[in-house]
This record gives structure tokens, sequence and C-alpha cells, in this order.
């Protein structure tokens, strides 16, 4: 990795390998893999409590609300957006003011076919910067936020979101067509044949309206989004190296989520089925095919960003082409996160990211 | 052909090796003060440049409370939810065991890039950084000086300037106990189009631009200039040595160079070579000085670096490096110099008639035209000295008048003693008497640049000694007033004083606080104290004006008192409110003396300064207590109450310390004014030398009717005494002068205050006896010269060639 | 007699080893006489003239003027010799450059202590200076520096006045006329005069003349 340096660049790398591979590169970080800090570890058969489990969970490690949308304009053009908030705690609590060990991120982006815009920011929790309230919902850090609609049904049905980076900005109503979805089992999601496991929870039925600016533009959009909340305080094994994951909406209203945690070996993969009205199905690892198809040279890597997605049991085959092969989150811990489309068995929008190339 | 020419030319300088010495260490003297001055200045310049951009992120704006207050976390996320891309910044003074350190809290998640300047690179001191025991990022010396003194994990970086330290904001926050309140917030280059109105949004909030000069920078803006004018004054005076031994290189090669042309070399051929010539002295020269610069900057670097950190809390380093800026304008100074010193010679060759007899005399004449010219330009410069003293204001004016009045003084001096010798030849009986002063009259031209040299250092001396001493007598004075308590005790936390303070009570005639509080005041950062209703103020505080009440005003919270350095920089008066931090104003009651202080100061009563900023640090007292109490007390306090001896300081000591900070103040100022005379006196030294040269022809006349060698010998003496003493008198006045200007127009901008002026004649005559051993020194080995000619030589003068 | 010499020697060490250059001279010059002396370049008649007039000690001989031997005289005793009984003039008129014309003519006299003004003038009108007084050396020519040499000489009434090429800087004509206002007011001074010249048409002009060849009185 070819940080730039400056002390930030070294906790963002941290944090982001924490959150997102977790594998080989934060062995150097010895002792944070372990939860001897009295950090709290995910354990299956405990329900989520609505709406406090909307908020942050400073007992672990890490936690995000990540927000991916698949956006079209009155002419046809395609359109990604990213809104992440990331939090990472160096202890497992949290205090008043400056004090408070709570650390947050924000990754944004808008992705068109030929350009890839993104920000990011970063703050610390116990002033105010950054944070999470889970009713009335709100999630912002700086000027970026995700709040709960007054008088919505529930929390996250009705939301606002937004953000801005240097050349580019959103403006989003979402709502939710559909329930949430617990992944995993009953919210429980194993990350590797070991047992490392979050809590996981989405809302992949939001319909989405409102405004993308690009370069001074605004542009009115309609579209689909997906909402992902994930803690846990040792997500990833040791060996893992980055993982590649999927988010589909399929024309039938279907939604699937698949994952491959790559290593050494063959990887761990998993998902979920999601039908049109909500209810999951689990896709055990063995049951889901990922096969990357073509590579192209982004931000300096190799990044196979044409995939076939295979689940045999419900002949479901399909290849996914990326809108934007450059969609780079020149992010100090970089990484892939754009749009994708997908043809076969079955046809619809999605989002990939792609972590540790 | 150059080279037979070259060779031709050159064979001049092995046949007088002294002139050449005198050339080449004239230039290379000259050169060493130019250059050594400069490396010093160019250290501290750096060393602030770096503090700055490092300690002060001040390559980008930032945003301050205008009334001084801190900004509080919340008004920094309402910036931040907004939109407003800027970083929280924590500092000041903190304490570890015996060390005082400026601490700089900044939240590396928030911070530009361009405000990151010293880097963690490893991921494990980012940790550490961030975590709640803390580490410290600090130069090498500074880690140093914290070793044992505290827990903190400490980094160590070149980049840090010392006397400072990089931590979390958290750490920050809670070392100095500012409950999220923030010193400033850096502000992005980067930002977003369609930010909130910030008059809006934090009202009271106010933009500081970027690229500000530091303030420490401004504060030693003065010293430095006096430096390089110090610098300046040596390398003019230096000019005159390689001015002199080049004029007389060439007016002895005349018929070496009229040879050299008859047989066919062309003017152009002759210019070139001796440029070239010229040129590799003054590369040699040249570079010579700059390496003797070095040296000598290194020696004074300390003492300049124990000054600034003394006189204005700036910390510059010990050691020096080797910087371009100084060592290739030392070298562009030498090499510039020695061209415009050679440039009258070398227009002379170019002009040079052929065939013409040598006449060394003819350009006795020129000078007497160019008297005039120096005549008119002096008084003019005198003329412009005097109006800009009454007229002009700041520091460029005060050294405007000191340029003008050195110069127009040395323009004048000829003038002067020309017409001082043309009276003592009319009032001459004695033919011999006559001769001798319309001889020494007309070697002046010869000796004017050196005595103008001699003039410039003496003067320079007489006011500069003349400043030191009356700045040496009001400060012990003040030292006296200002220093009334006996005893001064620092205890190490609050618990500790406030049992120190029931101690005390029975020990000690009176207790007084002496509590602080940092803040801006009128947009500068500076100290304000409580003092306590005491006689001890009201019998010994150093006021300069003020109301007849101003001690029950003070009592009372009514009032404030502010010291000469606010007064004159704010233009503040009596009777004014003052805006204090907090949003409240007090009205200025008097003013005070505060020597050795670079900022304003403000004092209120203690009741005040308690209920105004109960956080203050209620730690330091001065104890008034009989003096022949004072040793048991401090046995007992460091012994019962187990202090750290520095934390009980008796008055005795602490005049010693600022005395001694006062003495190293003027330690460089003295050693370069011993520089620039060494230098005047090498300089009378070479132009005697040069016109021992010439003498013989003016002498043997006189012999011949007569006089014997060892007259002429004495006359030779008498001549020079009489022109260093004519010289050593014109140089009183104007060193008054000097030292008038000094104490009133530059110490007043430079420093914040003005003292009164007192003369000092025993100083002088102390000066007039270096001078005059200068002299003796100067004349010995051109006499020897003399003494040692032979009949034979100056029988050579009537002969029919020469 | 005023001038006699008895048999002087000198002798100067040089690099290409020592030169005799007077060997034995023995010569008489009256009072009130003119003697030229000649010969040939380096036959030491310059030598011989600088040991007259004190400048320089022989190593051996007597010299005696006006009974008193001058040639064992010390630094102080030659100096007081030459202020006070010889007037010198030479080729290179050597005036004293910072004085102006007036200064000049009068330095010897008054150095001597005999300053006689009438005289003064006399002198300076016979030789045309009186509107040059107030110049200094280095404004005049060539002849106008000599006039002055001769007045400064003869001002101070010296008893013998011994001159070395006094025109050889100057044109035939101007010399001419300044060698003839030179002896004729030698003559009226009353002082005896010995010069050195290489010029017989020179010797002509005085009343006597002496021959010197390698160091001796041919």
């Amino acid at each position: 990795m070819n940080a730039r340096s400056g002390s930030s660049v070294w906790l963002v790398a941290l944090m982001f390998l924490l959150a997102l591979t977790g594998g080989s590169r934060s062995q150097g970080f010895a002792g944070l893999g372990t939860n001897a800090e009295g950090f709290s570890v995910p354990r299956p058969g405990q329900a989520f409590r609505f709406p406090a489990d909307h908020g942050p969970h400073p007992d672990f490690r890490i936690e995000w609300w990540y927000v991916t949308a698949n956006l079209q304009s009155a002419d046809g053009a395609q359109f990604g957006v990213q809104w992440t908030l990331f939090r990472s705690a160096l202890a497992p609590k949290t205090e008043a003011g400056w004090a408070d060990p709570q650390i947050w991120m924000g990754h944004a982006a808008l992705t068109t076919k030929d350009r890839h815009y993104s920000s990011e920011r970063l703050a610390r929790g116990g002033v105010g910067q950054a944070g999470v309230v889970p009713e009335p919902f709100s999630a912002w850090i700086d000027s970026w936020q995700m709040k709960g609609v007054q008088g919505s049904s529930g929390p996250l049905n009705n939301l606002d979101l937004t953000a801005s980076g240097k050349d580019f900005g959103y403006q989003l109503s979402l709502s939710a067509k559909g329930p949430l979805v617990r992944q995993g089992d009953q919210g429980f999601s194993v990350k590797s044949a070991g047992g490392q496991a979050s809590f996981y929870y989405s809302q992949p039925f939001y319909d989405v309206s409102g405004i993308v600016d690009v370069a001074g533009r605004a542009v009115p959009v309609k579209g689909k989004a997906w909402l992902d909340r994930e803690w846990s305080s040792q997500p990833l094994a040791a060996n893992q190296t980055g993982w590649d994951w999927f988010s589909l909406h399929l024309d039938t209203g279907e939604k699937i989520m698949a994952f491959r945690l790559r290593d050494e070996k063959g990887g761990y993969t998993s998902g979920n089925w999601i039908s049109a009205d909500g209810q999951p199905s689990a896709l055990p690892p063995g049951s889901l095919e990922l096969t990357p198809l073509s590579s192209v040279s982004v931000g300096g890597r190799d990044v196979p960003v044409a995939w076939r997605v295979r689940i045999p049991q419900r002949s479901f085959d399909v290849t996914t082409t990326a809108l934007n092969e450059q969609a780079w989150m020149p992010t100090r811990t970089p990484y892939w996160e754009g749009p994708i489309s997908f043809q076969g068995t079955a046809s619809g929008r999605g989002y990939l990211e792609m972590t540790g190339y | 052909m150059y080279w037979a020419a070259a060779t031709a030319l050159l064979s001049h300088w092995r046949r007088h090796p002294v002139q050449l010495a005198t050339l080449l260490l004239g230039l290379a003297l000259a050169t060493a003060l130019w250059s050594g001055v400069q490396a010093i200045n160019a250290e501290a310049r750096a060393s602030y440049g770096r503090a700055a951009s490092v300690l002060d992120q001040n390559r980008l704006a930032q945003l301050v409370e205008r009334d001084g207050d801190l900004i509080s976390a919340d008004r920094y996320a309402l910036l931040r939810r907004d939109g407003w891309n800027v970083s929280p910044v924590i500092e000041g003074d903190v304490r570890f065991g015996r060390e005082r350190i400026r601490l700089i809290g900044i939240d590396p998640l928030t911070m530009p890039p361009e405000g990151q300047s010293v880097e963690t690179a490893e991921a494990q001191d980012l940790f550490d950084f961030l975590s709640p025991s803390g580490l410290l990022i600090v130069s090498p010396a500074t880690a140093e000086r914290l070793e044992g003194q505290t827990a903190m994990k400490l980094k160590i970086s070149g980049q840090m300037p010392d006397g400072a330290a990089f931590a979390d904001i958290s750490i920050a926050d809670r070392l100095l106990a500012r409950n999220g309140g923030l010193s400033r917030l850096v502000v992005a280059p980067e930002q977003a189009l369609d930010l909130g109105r910030l008059d809006q949004l934090a009202p009271g909030l106010t933009v500081r631009q970027a690229g500000d000069r530091p303030d420490v920078a401004q504060l030693t803006d003065s010293f430095h200039l006096n430096l390089t004018a110090f610098g300046f004054l040596a390398f003019a005076v230096g000019l005159f040595i390689v001015y002199a031994a080049i004029g007389l290189a060439f007016e002895q090669r005349r018929s070496t160079l009229r040879t050299l042309r008859a047989l066919g070399l062309s003017l152009s051929a002759v210019t070139v070579t001796l440029m070239v010539e010229i040129l590799v002295l003054a590369l040699v020269a040249g570079l010579t000085g700059v390496v003797i610069g070095y040296g000598m900057a290194s020696l004074l670097l300390p003492g300049v670096a124990a000054t600034l950190r003394g006189l204005y809390g700036a910390d510059v380093p010990g050691t020096l490096s080797l910087r371009p800026e100084w060592w290739a304008t030392g070298l562009g100074m030498a090499i510039a110099g020695t061209m415009i010193s050679s440039a009258q010679s070398l227009w002379r060759v170019r002009n040079m008639p052929l065939l013409a007899t040598a006449q060394p005399r003819a350009w006795a004449r020129a000078s007497a035209r160019s008297a005039r010219f120096q005549l008119v330009a002096g008084l003019l410069l005198i003329a412009v000295a005097l109006t800009l003293s009454f007229t002009g204001k700041g520091l460029a004016a005060g050294f405007g008048v000191l340029a003008c009045l050195l110069l127009g003084a040395a323009l004048l001096l000829p003038a002067i003693l020309s017409g001082f010798l043309s009276i003592m030849q009319g009032r001459s009986s004695h033919p011999l008497a006559a001769w001798f002063w319309a001889d020494t009259r007309q070697q002046l031209p010869g000796l004017s640049l050196a005595l103008m040299a001699l003039l410039l250092a003496l003067a320079a001396n007489v006011g500069v000694g003349t400043m030191v001493s009356s700045f040496r007598l009001t400060f012990v004075g003040w030292l006296d007033q200002r220093l009334a308590a006996e005893l001064y005790v620092t205890a190490r936390d609050e618990d500790e004083a406030s049992r120190l303070r029931i101690w005390l009570m029975d020990r000690a005639t009176t207790v007084l606080p002496i509590w602080n509080v940092e803040g801006e005041v009128l947009g500068e950062t500076l100290q304000i104290y409580g003092v306590a209703n005491d006689p001890t103020y009201r019998d010994h505080w150093p006021l300069l004006r003020g109301e007849k009440d101003v001690w029950d005003q003070i009592a009372t919270g009514r009032g404030a008192l502010v010291n000469e350095q606010l007064w004159r920089k704010k233009g503040v008066e009596i009777g004014d409110q003052l805006p204090l931090p907090g949003g409240w104003s007090v009205s200025i009651v008097g003013i005070y003396s505060d020597y050795g202080n670079p900022k304003g100061q403000v004092i209120i009563g203690i009741d005040k300064l308690a209920e105004h900023y109960p956080d203050v640090s209620r730690l330091r007292y001065g104890i008034r207590a009989s003096p022949k109490a004072v040793p048991a007390l401090k046995e007992q306090l460091t012994g019962e109450f187990r202090l750290p001896s520095e934390n009980v300081v008796d008055q005795a000591s602490l005049k010693q310390q600022s005395r001694g900070v006062f003495e190293q103040t003027f330690a460089v100022t003295g050693a370069l004014n011993i520089f620039t005379l060494a230098v005047a006196g090498f300089a009378m030294f070479a132009s005697l030398l040069t016109l021992s040269g010439i003498r013989l022809p003016q002498l043997a006349p006189v012999w011949s009717m007569g006089v014997t060698r060892r007259d002429l010998v004495a006359f030779e003496i008498a001549r020079t005494l009489a022109l260093w003493l004519a010289t050593f008198i014109a140089a009183l006045p104007v060193g008054l002068a000097l030292a008038w200007v000094l104490l009133s127009i530059v110490n007043v901008e430079a420093f914040g205050w003005r003292l009164p002026m007192h003369v000092f004649p025993a100083d002088w005559l102390q000066l007039g006896l270096v001078a005059l051993a200068a002299a003796g020194l100067s004349i010995l080995i051109p006499l020897r010269r003399l003494m040692a000619v032979g009949p034979s030589e100056l029988l050579r003068t009537f002969a029919n060639e020469r | 007699m005023l001038l006699s010499l008895r048999n002087v020697s000198k002798t100067y060490a040089t690099p290409e080893g020592k030169i005799e250059v007077l060997k034995g001279i023995d010569f008489d010059l009256p009072a009130a006489q003119s003697v030229a002396l000649t010969g040939e370049s380096g036959s030491g008649k310059s030598t011989l003239l600088h040991l007259v007039a004190g400048l320089d000690q022989p190593d051996s001989g007597q010299i005696l003027v006006a009974g008193r031997d001058i040639a064992g005289l010390g630094d102080r005793g030659r100096a007081a010799y030459r202020r006070s009984d010889v007037g010198l003039i030479f080729q290179q008129f050597n005036l004293i450059p910072s004085l102006d014309v007036a200064a000049n003519i009068s330095f010897h006299a008054r150095l001597a202590g005999r300053q006689d003004t009438t005289w003064e003038t006399q002198l300076i009108e016979t030789l045309g200076l009186t509107s040059l007084m107030r110049r200094y050396p280095e404004q005049l020519s060539g002849g106008q520096q000599q006039r002055v040499a001769i007045a400064r000489t003869l001002a101070a009434r010296p008893a013998l006045v011994l001159a070395d090429e006094p025109t050889g800087n100057l044109d035939e004509t101007t010399g001419d006329t300044v060698l003839g206002l030179m002896l004729s007011l030698t003559k009226s001074s009353g002082a005896a005069l010995l010069m050195v010249t290489h010029s017989p048409r020179l010797a002509l002009m005085l009343d006597g003349s002496v021959l010197l060849r390698s160091g001796r009185i041919a």
C-alpha cells in the first residue's frame, strides 16, 4: 500500500484494514485482533433491539452505516451513490469531549459512466462533529448526514441523505418499500470458517428520488438504494486478505447479498437471497460461486470488474458489468466501490465492493 | 598573451606580500563580519519560520475569538456541520517537572495536510498519540530536557522546534484544563463553495489570514536589523581597506601596465586580465571570510540564542547550519564590494594615456573636487537625518536617521579635518609647524577613507556604549523597584498552595499572590496579572504615570494597569476602557515600565482576576519577610515543605538572573563593536602602509634642507595621533547623537520602551585609550619602514630616474 | 678657502659587488667662486656633490667647509649643516608639495632662522615669480618649479650653493635662462657655487671647472 505519509493516513489505514480486510495487513498491530481489551464479541441468538440498535455500539470495535444507491436521470443516464459512516473505537467506551475514544470516518461517492467522484471525512466523537442518534434517527459527520424524516412509521423508513465533496454532491430522499432484513442467522453473520462474525442487518428496499450535483450541474434522479448496518469487534480471520461484496436489486423485486472473503485458499463465500416481500434465505458457504471474469488496471492495481455470479440451487447465473470500471475510492485506504448491472438468468442493478487489491 | 601579461602583473604581489595580505585580510574580515551576522540572522529566521509553520500552522488561515476567549467545542462542531473544513488547536504553556514547554494539541483527524508538518510514520506512534496516556512529539533537545520529568511517551522529531511539543488535542485539553475550549481553528485551504457566513454562524470569530509573520519574528525584527546594521557597517569599513590596497597596487603597476601596452597588449586585454585578477582575489578572500564568518557566528550564536530566549522567548538552536542564503550572499558581497572598490582604479587604467609620466599627485587634485561634493552630500544627509528624526515614524525611520547621520558625519569628516588643519597651519609661526599641518592636510585624501571608517567605528562604540550603559543604569534601578518581595515561592499544586498560604501566615509579614492568566487583549496574546491590595505595590511598583488613587482603583476592581509596551503599541491612554477576555472591560488607570518583556501586560485587582478567571492557577507567591529571616525561611520551605529548590527563589538570586539575561543581551553587541573597531584599526593600518610607499618623495626635500630622520619620524607619529585624536573628538557628538536615536527612536520601536539617556565620559576615555593604542599599532610598521630608510634611498628621490 | 676636500673616498655596496665611486679626491673651492663639476655618467660627480651637501658620508677623508670637517658629523650635526650652510638645487626640483610657492621660497630661510623679506622680494621679482606665489608646485611648469627652487635656496643665503644638473629637465632655451638667473643671483648673494653638469657648454659659463674621471680628478 503506497500510503501517503502523515499521521491520519495511518489511522485511517488501520481503521479500514480492521473494518474491511482485517487480514494479514493488520497483523502488525499486535493485540488489536483479540478481545483482551474489553470489547464485546458478536454471539448468535441475540435478538436486535430497535430502535436502539440503529445507533452506535461503542463497546464493539467497529461499526458502519452504509448506503449504496443505483440511480437514473430522466434521460436514462445511470448514477451510483455511496454514503458511508464508519465508527472505530480505540477503547470500548464513550467520553464527553475531546477524550472520546470513538473515531468516525465518512466516505461519499458519486459515480457516472465517465467519472467517479469521492470524498472522505474524519472526526472524533464527544464534541458533536460526528455521531449517530437512534431516534429520531440521525447519522452525521460534518455536513454530511442521513436523517430520519419526522412522522415516518419507523426510524429508518424515510431518510434524507446528503453529502458533498469538492466537485459533487447529492440530496436524496429514501423511502423503504419493504421490511428490515436480518442477514446470516437472525442477524449473526459468520465471516469465516473459524467463526469470525458480525451483527448485520440491511434495508434493501429503498425507493430513491432526489438530486445529484455533478460538477455544478443539478440532475434530478430516481432509483433504488440499499442500507447495510454492521458491527463487530473482530470481523475477519487473520489469513483473510480482502473481500468482494455484491448487493443486487433483481428486476423481479428480489434482492441478493453475496460476499466472498478471500484467503490463500478458496476463500469463504456466503450470502442471502431475499424475496420481494423481504423474507431472507441464507446462501450457505458452497452454495454460491463468485468468479472474476476480467480485470482492468484501476488505481495502479489489477481489479476484477466483471464477474460471474452463480447460485446453482436457484438456477441463478448472471454476468455483472460495471457502470464505470474506474470506480476507485482513492481514499487513504483505497478500494473499489461502484454501481453494476447484470444480465443472464436474471437482470437488474446493484453495487460491487472490492477491497484488499 | 594573457598569461604573459598576467605573469607580469601578478609578479607585483610577489614583491609586495604585505600589500597582498592587507588586501586579502581586509576583504576577508569584512566578509567574515557580514556573513557571520547574516548566518546568525538566517539561523534565527529559519528557526522562527519553522516554529511558525510547524507550531502555528501559519501557512493556513486561522479562526480566533475576537475578544481572546477560547472557542467552545460546540462552536467547532457547528462550523464543521455547516461544512467548514476547520481543525481545532489547543495550546498553552505546561510544566513538566522543572521544564516549561509550549504544548500544542492538535487533532490529527481533521488537521489538513498543510498543517501537519511533523510526521508520525509508525502506526504504533499514532495509537500512542491518540491514546489516553499520551505521546509528546518533541525535538531531540527538548526530549533531553524532559528526560525524567514526565511519564508520557516521547517521540523525537528533527522537525520540531526546541521548547515545544505536539500532543493529541485530548491530552492538551486535559493538561491545560481547558474543558474542551479551543485556542484557535486552522482553516483548510480546500473549502466547500456554499459555506454559511461566518458572522452569522459564529459571531465573535475572526479570521487571521495565512502567511502572517510569526509574532516572534516580528518581535525580534529589530534585533536582527541591529545585527545587520552592524554587519553592514563592518563590511563598509572593510571595503575602505580593499579600496586603499587596490588603489595602491594599481598605482604602483602603472609603469608595468604602460610597458605591457607599449608591447602591444590591447587595452581590453589589460582590463580583462586585471578584472580576472581582482575576481580571483575577491573569491579567495571571500571564501576565507565566509569560513571565518562561520567560525565567528558559531562562537556568537549561543550568546545570541540566549539573548533571544531571554528577551523574546524565541527558541533558536545554539548550533549553526551552512545555509546558502548567507554564505552565498557573503561571497556575493565580497565580489561586488571588491568590484566597486576597484572600479575607480580600473577606470583610471582604461583612461591612462600611453606615454604620460607617472603623476602620483594628480589624483590629489581630483580629490579636491570630490571633497566639495562630499561636503555638500554630507550636509544634505545630516539635514535629512534631522528632518527624519522629528517627522519620521517607525523602526525604518529610526534606522534611516541612523544611516543618514553616520554617513553624513563620515562624509563631512574630511572637510572638517581639512578646515581644522588649515586653521592650525595659519596659526603656526614656525616653518616646520606650518609644514607639518600643511603636509597632514595634504595626506587627508589618502587617509580620509580610513578616517571615515574610524569615525564610524568610534561613533558606533560611543553610541551603543551609551545606550547599553543607560539601559543598565535604568534597568538595575527598575529591578530594585520591581522585585520588592524578599522570596518567591511556587507550589506544585493547588492543594500544596493552600497549605503553603496557611503555613506562611505565621512566618512571613505578607504573602502576595502572583497569579496570572493568558488571554487575548487588543488582538495580542498577553499575560493578565492580579495584585493584592498591599503597600508593597504602592511603595515600589515602577509607575511611569498614573492617577493619584491608582492602587485604590485597582483594589476595588475599577481600574487596570498596562505596561509601557502595551501603552505604546496599542496607543491606549489612561481613562480608556480595556476589553478583557471573557467579555468584560475595565478602565486603564496607570502605566508601568516593564523592561525585558517583549509583550504587553495587564494588571488588575486579585479579586477581579479570581472572579473572572476562576480557573487561574494559584501557585505562585511573593513573600515579604525581614531580610534576615529569608535564609531560614528558604531552608524550611525546601526542608519541611520539600519544595524543590528551584521553586523557592530569593530576591537576590532573581536579580542576579535578570542581570545575567541583560548582560547576555548586549554581549553580542559588545563583541561586534570590538570587531568593528578592529576592522577600522586595520583600515587605518592599511592606509598608512599605502601612504608610506609614496611618502619618501614628500619627506626627502625637507630632509635635504636639514631636518633629521628622527625628527621626521616624530612628525609622522604626531601626525597620525593628531588625526586619530581629531577623529575621536569628532566621533563623540556623532556617537551621542547615535545613542539618542537608539534610545528615543529605535528602542521604542524595537522593544516598546523608552529609556533616559545617561552620559558616561569615563567610558569615552577608555575608548579613547583603546583607539590610541590601536593608532600606535597601526603606525608601527609604516614607521619602521621609514626608520630603516637609508640616505641612499632618500637620495634616490633626487636622482635622475625614479 | 670655503670648501676643501682632502683624500675623500666613497664605496657603495651593490648586488654586483663593491663599487669604489670616489678614489681619494682633493679639491678646493674659494668663497664666491663658481665651479662646474663635469664628467661622464658614473664618474662620481653626483656622489661627490651629495657628500659635500652632507646628505651622505665619505668612507675616508676630510670635507672642510669654512674650516670645519663635516665628514665626521653625526646625523644631527649634518642636518644642522644642511639647514644653515648649504643650499641644494636638484634636477628633480624637490619642492615641498604641500606648501604653496611663497611658503616653499621662505621655508629654508625660516628654517635657517635668517629670513630677509627684502632679499626674498628681490629674488621673487628677479625670477619672475610674483604672480605665482599662491600656486602649488604641481601647478607649475618645470622652468617655473626650478626658479622656485633657486629662489628658495638663495633666500636662505647659504655660503655654498650646490646644484646637480639644475637644468637637466628643462629645454635648452628655458634652461639657459634659468641658469643665467641662477648664476647672476648666486654671484650677487656672495655665495660659492658647485654645479654638477655633463655639459661642457654650461661648464664654460662658470668661473672654473673640474673634470672627474673614474672617481678621480683628471
